[in-house]
């Protein structure tokens, strides 16, 4: 497929482009913006643009040379990439926990009317419950936890609450798929006398797999903010989480440090995504492709 | 042993609510080994739903549907027929040898004995060198016969279909009907087919059921017998279009003199 080829990687350039222009924006409004802000019609919603809330473009980047505090050798780079690395293994992991428990309330959900029925609401419920609220129950009850040898490490809190986030897309993407199945493809697997397992596994999950696409992507992006914000809120060292609350605080000495730790989670939800899309290739390699994706 | 026996068989949706529907009302029909049975009649007049009463894809509301002398359940679970839909419904992320592989996947044939017969029933519909296409790479009377070969895979002594052709064009179709035709004769399938096309149903079939709705009922069949080796010659012969005209009138519910026609009300 040499069309494919070529448009990927008009989308890589299109890509490094709008990160152009997004710099060109910054740079543009912090060159005309109202320094300490601006009104419009009494309120304020014009942002500052003075160098201490918005550093310039090259200064952020150069920053990422510099070491992490005075004193040390290190540059801050290998300082957030760390911190990257940690939270992407939590991610992972909390995307993996939520991935099987989305796939497994799908099943029951389509396999069950009054499951459905009763449960989808109070999974739509669940997701209104703000995350900061429920880290520190998390960690409290994980915190009780004492099955055999097994103690409940801290860092875990942080995936389930990534976890958390990430079952529900993947419950509702995957029980649409699951139950948009065409009715004549139902009735041939009838016709077969084919049971519930073999339909499930032959049909509806292959038939399913353009909806939990796009619902795995949601659930690869909701697993990172959750890791995120879960750190933030339970203090967990280590992560880029952390890194960032840690740096916003010492915003007004050195306003280009937040922005190293930030962009090092932007990347994080970029590979998660990135990797969801790769299995996406895989898994629709054989199947019909529209233009638009 | 009749292949299809249907008796005093009716259908009803909704029964007993408001929007009740009575699909089809005692249906007699009886279709012997070897037999192309055509119904036909307009949308409404439970065709689809008899096909699937004999597919036990529905179960009927009152009566008996006996499929090779079985309960028409246990036929289908012993994958005594083969079915065909309008649409090939072929699944797109398996090649045309794996869909056709499917049904046997799901008897539990082995490996090596579903690929040689997945290559026997592509042989049959003479598409061999395509089972490692990708469904949505075949043209559409491609993808009808990859669903034909589906059908047969298992050997079934029976056929359904329903409107397998209605998709395709003219040409396709005309050459599609001599298809079905000659796999049918070189395997004796029996053939029960749900078409709206009246030279459909005359050319292919032995016996035309003609059908009306409201409530779905058979108000006549039709023998047809236009020999063995039909082929284009056929589709141009006066006998040909005598038949064409009596299924025509018997669908127009004008009762058509002479032979043939006769009320399946016995």
């Amino acid at each position: 497929m040499s069309g494919g080829l070529g448009r990927r990687i008009r989308r890589v350039w299109m890509f490094v482009l709008s990160l152009f222009l997004v710099a060109l924006v910054w740079e543009l409004y912090k060159w005309l913006g109202p320094q300490d802000g601006g009104t419009v019609f009494e309120w304020k919603l014009l942002p500052r643009a003075n160098d201490r809330a918005m550093p310039h473009v090259w200064e952020m980047l150069s920053r990422y040379a510099e070491p992490e505090r005075r004193g040390f050798d290190t540059p801050i780079i290998v300082v957030v990439l760390q911190g990257a690395w940690f939270s992407f293994r939590l991610a992972l992991v909390g995307f993996a926990m939520g991935t099987l428990v989305g796939l497994g309330l799908a099943i029951l959900m389509a396999r069950f009317k009054v499951v459905e029925r009763g449960l989808l609401p109070y999974l739509v419920i669940s997701q209104t419950v703000p995350l900061i609220a429920l880290a520190p129950l998390v960690v409290s009850w994980g915190g009780k936890l004492h099955i055999g040898e097994f103690e409940w490490p801290r860092w875990l809190s942080a995936a389930v609450l990534g976890a958390f986030l990430a079952f529900f897309p993947v419950a509702v993407g995957t029980l649409k798929g699951l139950t948009s199945t065409p009715p004549a493809s139902l009735e041939l697997m009838d016709s077969y006398a084919a049971s519930w397992r073999q339909t499930l596994f032959k049909l509806r999950f292959p038939a399913a797999v353009p909806f939990m696409i796009p619902a795995l992507r949601l659930a690869a992006t909701a697993s990172v903010i959750g890791v995120v914000v879960a750190e933030i809120s339970t203090g967990l060292a280590g992560g880029v989480g952390r890194l960032i609350i840690e740096y916003a605080r010492e915003a007004t000495a050195d306003p280009a440090k937040v922005y190293t730790a930030v962009f090092a989670a932007a990347l994080l939800g970029m590979v998660m995504t990135g990797m969801v899309v790769l299995t996406d290739l895989v898994l629709m390699r054989n199947r019909p492709r529209e233009t638009s994706t | 042993m009749s292949a299809v026996e249907i008796s005093r068989v009716s259908k009803s949706f909704n029964a007993g609510r408001a929007d009740a529907v009575d699909a089809l009302v005692d249906i007699d029909l009886t279709i012997e080994p070897g037999e192309v049975v055509s119904l036909i009649g307009p949308s409404g007049c439970g065709k689809s739903t008899a096909l699937r009463l004999i597919a036990n894809l529905l179960e009927p509301t009152r009566g008996e549907v006996l499929v090779n002398g079985k309960p028409a359940r246990q036929a289908r679970l012993d994958q005594d027929y083969g079915m065909a839909f309008q649409q090939a419904g072929l699944f797109d992320w398996r090649s045309v040898a794996q869909n056709i592989e499917l049904p046997l996947e799901l008897k539990g044939w082995d490996k090596a004995r579903r690929r040689q017969r997945t290559l026997e029933v592509l042989e049959l519909v003479k598409l061999p060198e395509f089972a490692d296409h990708l469904p949505w790479q075949l043209s559409g009377g491609m993808q009808q016969r990859v669903a034909i070969a589906r059908a047969l895979a298992v050997h079934p002594p029976l056929l359904l279909m329903d409107e397998p052709f209605g998709a395709l064009d003219e040409m396709t179709r005309e050459h599609m009907q001599d298809e079905l035709l000659r796999i049918c004769g070189e395997t004796s399938t029996t053939v029960v087919f749900v078409t709206h096309s009246i030279p459909e149903a005359v050319y292919l079939s032995t016996r035309v059921v003609v059908m009306s709705p409201r409530p779905g009922r058979i108000t006549g069949t039709i023998d047809v017998d236009l020999g063995t080796g039909r082929d284009v010659e056929t589709r141009e012969a006066t006998t040909f279009f005598e038949k064409v005209t009596e299924v025509r009138e018997a669908l127009r519910g004008i009762p058509a003199t002479g032979s043939g026609v006769e009320a399946v009300d016995r």
